[in-house]
């Protein structure tokens, strides 16, 4: 989470206070990002080294001082916003490498293995699911927010489904079952 | 009290060496304002499962009791005044008939149970209203989007005073806001008293149920536990808040 872009964000719709910044950095996330104060000055003075944002009273210190954003900040936000995050490389998957240690572990059961795991996800998905239940309760950011964190969820379980109907077919077919503990080593020796 | 149970219910097909277990020795109770959500791979048994606990189809051996009474111990018509009058199906393909509205798809079942046409339609009216299809009423399903077809299959699920919901994979191929709206209107039925049982291989679907039970090959092999308030939940996890 870029909390300098975020800042360039806020100030794009005009001048605001460090403090003001802070509270409206929370709630525009939802509340799932919380940010100190400290976090908040020590950026701005960063974004004004850069020439990003510049202070309406450089002399006045504080959580009133006000803050704008400059031609330059607007342009870097702007770059940022199209620029697509790093999501080449996979990242290193506690799940999915419990799920291909449990391939190699004798007398443990993959498919009991995978069940214990997608059991948590839905009962944690279930908990994100029944914050939605009450629609009054329920604004624009934090349905974003909640949503964002069911898919990601969900497709953690959709490949678990995957690995477990995977795992059933390979165990069906011996020739690819023998298979499977090597790939899983190579695997995890790359990463 | 639970208003649909199962007891040691298995189904086979086939016999000898040809004999292939649906389900096996299922146990499975869901209480009157209670959503049940079933998830499993195809061929994990869970629509066999659903189209027993709607009596559409004979258990091998176990019983399937509805309201405290024996589906095996029911003669053929009380069969089938049990499914006009108590029991609502979705199915995946919503199974609307195709020359009639969405309010004389909706009042067919009441109308089929001895209603007035006149009293079935009204009650008709009212189901669709609740579902926001007022000013769909009148119109053909051919002439109405996946989600309204949806809805007028889920009003007439739960049209008169049907009890328990039976929804095999309820938002079919719908995109996920319509699949949600979807699963808001099952919630909503149960929270004014109807006990639903819906399959699915879908996790977001499955999460809106109070319980999610995990097939496996016909079995039972593991069930969510009851979540707690999201209240406690929210304090778990201090971030979120819906409350502003």
């Amino acid at each position: 989470m870029s909390v300098r872009h975020a800042i360039l964000a806020l100030l794009s719709e005009g001048p605001k206070y460090g403090l003001q910044l802070r509270q409206e950095f929370e709630s525009s996330t939802g509340e799932v990002w919380p940010l100190n104060i400290g976090q908040v000055y020590t950026t701005l003075q960063r974004l004004e080294r850069d020439g990003l944002v510049e202070s309406d009273e450089p002399e006045k210190e504080g959580p009133q001082k006000g803050f704008h954003i400059t031609e330059a900040g607007s342009e870097e936000l702007s770059s940022w916003l199209n620029t697509p995050p790093d999501m080449t490389s996979p990242p290193r998957d506690e799940l999915v490498i419990k799920v291909l240690s449990a391939l190699r572990v004798p007398g443990v059961s993959v498919h009991d293995v995978i069940q214990i795991h997608r059991r948590y996800l839905v009962e944690l998905m279930q908990q994100w699911t029944r914050l939605k239940e009450d629609e009054a309760d329920f604004d624009l950011t934090f349905a974003l927010v909640v949503d964002a964190e069911l898919f990601r969820l969900d497709s953690v379980v959709r490949w678990l489904d995957t690995a477990d109907g995977r795992l059933k077919r390979a165990a069906l077919e011996p020739p690819v079952a023998s298979t499977m503990p090597r790939l899983a080593r190579r695997l995890v020796v790359r990463r | 009290m639970s208003f649909l149970e199962l007891r040691g219910v298995s189904k086979s097909y086939g016999d000898g060496a040809t004999e292939v277990h649906a389900i096996k020795d299922l146990n499975l109770s869901v209480n009157r304002g209670s959503l049940v959500a079933v998830m499993g791979p195809s061929g994990s048994g869970k629509s066999t499962l659903l189209t027993i606990a709607g009596s559409l189809e004979e258990p091998t051996s176990g019983e399937v009791l509805i309201d405290g009474a024996e589906l095996s111990k029911m003669t053929r018509n009380d069969k089938a005044r049990l499914r006009r009058r108590t029991i609502g199906y979705v199915f995946q393909d919503f199974n609307l008939l195709a020359g009639l509205t969405a309010v004389e798809n909706v009042s067919l079942p009441l109308e089929l149970d001895g209603l007035s046409a006149k009293k079935a339609q009204v009650a008709g009216t009212v189901a669709l209203e609740a579902l926001g299809l007022s000013d769909r009423a009148t119109h053909y399903p051919d002439e109405l989007s996946g989600g309204e077809r949806q809805r007028v299959a889920i009003a007439r699920a739960i049209v008169g005073e049907r009890h328990l919901l039976l929804a095999d994979e309820p938002s079919g191929a719908l995109d996920s806001t319509n699949g949600e709206a979807v699963m808001r209107m099952i919630l909503a039925a149960c929270r004014r008293g109807v006990a639903a049982v819906i399959v699915t291989h879908d996790a977001q679907l499955a999460s809106w149920a109070d319980r999610v039970v995990f097939l496996r090959d016909g079995r039972v092999v593991d069930q969510t536990m009851p979540p707690p308030s999201p209240e406690s939940f929210l304090e778990g996890h201090p971030q979120p808040s819906p409350h502003r």
